[in-house]
């Protein structure tokens, strides 16, 4: 599959008050053309970061880039001008951020929200702009799209409002859309619906997509490819199939366990012991040393590298040295 | 919008009323004579009786008062005290002049607070936005009298620039149209800085801080993953939700406006109520007092109202009833 997105080491840190924080510390995946890839992991282990990186979004100050690249299409988007970057944001590289009822301006409606990107892009006059807007509204499936062209975000529940920010993020056709857990905030019956529509609009537009989740269950239905992240790594890679057949990190397992089974007595979740490390302040050797249920002495000599097992995986675990 | 509007008309008499007889019983309690100018041994104190009892200002306060809120009520603002003219008139002659002043003052420090306080932002922590929060801070504390005499040693007295007072010169009437409003510009420019500089320091540190959280929020963010150039996202985007907070401080500002320019007009000889208000109250020249306390009650008022109209257009989350409610 020829590769859309190469991101390679990248490395982004936050100047706190204590100190620098490596949220994002030697990152890379590859994204094909037209694939979809999960990527997962607890909350705090830096997601979120690593997907504003891509779109150079991260604030600045106390955010910064400080190392690798991104190679979309070939070009490294960490070195062109910013001028050329605004012409890849919300072009081709769309973002569906996490929290539907923030994101939209208060004060435009939604409709002009869509059609300044539109606009933007595809240099069309307010009239067309518009049209392909309200076309928008209607491929997202929000009822009524002539009259809620016109609403204010305050006027539309959250599912619908992220269905507008899907209807932005889709309006120029990217070739990678980027979905940070699209529907976290939303309530249960309407999360599955904005999961559909992705997945449908996905097979329709032909786009990659790179889903952010740290819900795993997701994460088998819709993607074919998973990075599994742990305190700013990626520590396992694999097809979603081998993934949940056989994991190969001793974190991913735990994630594994602790999804509700068929037939287990309700509320007995396990689990992972403990918590995301502090990015300031992360074991020695393996990152996942403190939580490990596996652990043995080489674990916290150094950290492990990215250990390649089979033809299409890989794990941050030193139990796979060898590829074994 | 109509019931709105109704409702706060409504609100808005109330309130006029409750403040023009706080007012009426506060000034006649303080001690002061209307007729003390006509104290002097040429004149018999029965004259001045006799004048007392022919203005009325023998009977009974309460009387007094029924008596003239009754004509109050009717539009009639009574006779000066002082000049012996129909307060009205005073008043007509007077309004306009203060209201060229404080809208020129309004005009300047909602201009000038606004793009110093956005720049700021945008630049936040630059040399430029440290240089002016200090320059905020001290414009804001320096006395205003002072910086009025300063301005005019300076402008008017060293470099002969600008004039120091009135609102125009002597014999410019016949000069036609745009030498007058040139000779009227140069003439309010010192009276109308001064009178808005303060406001403008402060305007500035309120939008700077609006600017900053709005710059914060994640439909920023979304405005940027756009590809949105940073004069849209800033001007556009940003501008509008950081102006929403200071609209209200622009309509509370209006007092502030109002009372300075009593101390700016005596010191610029400008011919606005602010003067003949000093005056009058130096003269205890009761009804001039009261009906200017009662049209600057109105200002307030109204401006008061315009800001929340102008709030509500700025923010669609707002219904005009709640605004209402919300008072
Ligand atoms: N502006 C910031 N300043 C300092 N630290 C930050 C900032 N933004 C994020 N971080 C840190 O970066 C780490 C990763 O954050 P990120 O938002 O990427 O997590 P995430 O994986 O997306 O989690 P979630 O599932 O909760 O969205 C967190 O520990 C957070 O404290
Ligand atoms: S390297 Fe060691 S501590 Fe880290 S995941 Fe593997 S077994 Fe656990
Ligand atoms: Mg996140």
């Amino acid at each position: 599959m020829d590769v859309l997105l190469k991101v390679d080491n990248l490395k982004t840190v936050f100047d706190t008050e204590d100190g620098v924080a490596r949220v994002v510390d030697g990152v890379s995946f590859e994204v094909g053309h037209g694939e979809t890839v999960g990527l997962v992991g607890e909350s705090g282990c830096g997601k979120s970061v690593t997907a504003l990186s891509i779109m150079r979004l991260v604030q600045d100050p106390p955010g910064r880039i400080a190392g690798g690249s991104v190679l979309f299409n070939g070009r490294d988007l960490l070195t062109i001008p910013e001028r050329e970057m605004r012409k890849v944001r919300g072009n081709e590289i769309s973002i569906v951020f996490q929290e539907p009822l923030t994101s939209l301006n208060p004060v435009f409606t939604c409709g002009e929200q869509v059609r300044e990107a539109i606009a933007l892009h595809q240099k069309l006059g307010r009239r067309e702009s518009k049209r392909k807007a309200v076309e928008m509204f209607r491929l997202v499936r929000i009822p009524d799209p002539e009259l809620r062209y016109r609403s204010y975000p305050h006027q539309m529940s959250g599912g619908m409002r992220q269905r507008v920010m899907i209807a932005m993020a889709l309006s120029c056709q990217p070739k990678l859309l980027i979905a940070d857990e699209p529907s976290t905030a939303l309530d249960v019956s309407v999360q599955a619906q904005i999961m559909d529509l992705l997945l449908e609009l996905k097979e329709k537009l032909g786009m990659a997509v790179l889903l952010i989740t740290h819900n795993l269950a997701v994460v088998a239905q819709m993607v074919e490819r998973v990075l599994v992240m742990y305190a700013g790594v990626v520590v396992e890679e694999a097809p979603v199939g081998g993934l949940f057949a056989e994991p190969l990190h001793p974190y991913t397992e735990g994630l594994l366990e602790s999804l509700p089974k068929l037939g287990a007595p309700a509320g007995r979740l396990s689990m992972i012991p403990g918590n995301v490390p502090d990015p300031l302040n992360l074991p020695p050797g393996c990152r996942f040393s403190d939580r490990c249920p596996r652990r043995f002495d080489r674990c916290l000599s150094g950290e492990p590298p990215m250990f390649t097992v089979g033809r299409r995986r890989a794990s941050r675990c030193w139990l796979r040295e060898g590829g074994g | 919008m109509a019931r709105f509007l109704a409702r706060r008309l409504v609100q808005s008499l109330l309130l006029v009323f409750i403040i023009i007889t706080i007012n009426f019983f506060l000034l006649h309690l303080a001690p002061g004579d209307p007729l003390a100018r006509y104290y002097h041994p040429d004149i018999a104190p029965e004259t001045i009786e006799l004048m007392r009892e022919k203005l009325g200002l023998d009977r009974p306060l309460i009387e007094q008062y029924v008596k003239w809120i009754w004509s109050f009520a009717r539009g009639d603002f009574g006779i000066s005290l002082q000049y012996n003219r129909p307060v009205a008139s005073l008043l007509a002659e007077s309004i306009p002049n203060t209201l060229r002043l404080t809208a020129g003052a309004l005009m300047l420090y909602i201009i000038i607070g606004v793009a110093l306080g956005i720049t700021s932002a945008v630049k936040r922590y630059s040399l430029f936005d440290r240089v002016s929060t200090v320059a905020a801070l001290f414009v804001y504390s320096i006395p205003s009298f002072w910086l009025a005499l300063m301005l005019i040693l300076f402008f008017s007295l060293k470099l002969g620039l600008l004039p120091s007072s009135h609102m125009q010169s002597i014999g410019i009437e016949g000069a036609g149209h745009f030498a007058m409003f040139v000779d009227r510009l140069r003439h309010i420019v010192l009276p109308a800085f001064v009178l808005g500089v303060a406001s403008a320091a402060a305007m500035a540190r309120y939008m700077r801080g609006s600017m900053i959280d709005v710059l914060g929020e994640d439909y920023i963010r979304t405005a940027r993953a756009k590809g949105l150039p940073d004069r849209k996202v800033f001007l556009k985007h940003a501008f509008r939700n950081a102006l929403l907070p200071v609209v209200t401080i622009i309509g509370l500002s209006l007092p502030f406006l109002l009372g300075g320019s009593v101390v700016i007009e005596k010191i610029f000889s400008w011919p606005g109520m602010g003067r003949l208000t000093v005056d009058a109250i130096h003269a205890r020249d009761y009804p001039v007092v009261l009906a200017v306390n009662f049209i600057v009650a109105v200002m307030v008022i109204l401006g008061n109202l315009l800001a929340d109209i102008g709030y509500a257009c700025l923010d669609p989350r707002i219904v005009y009833t709640r605004v209402g409610e919300s008072k």
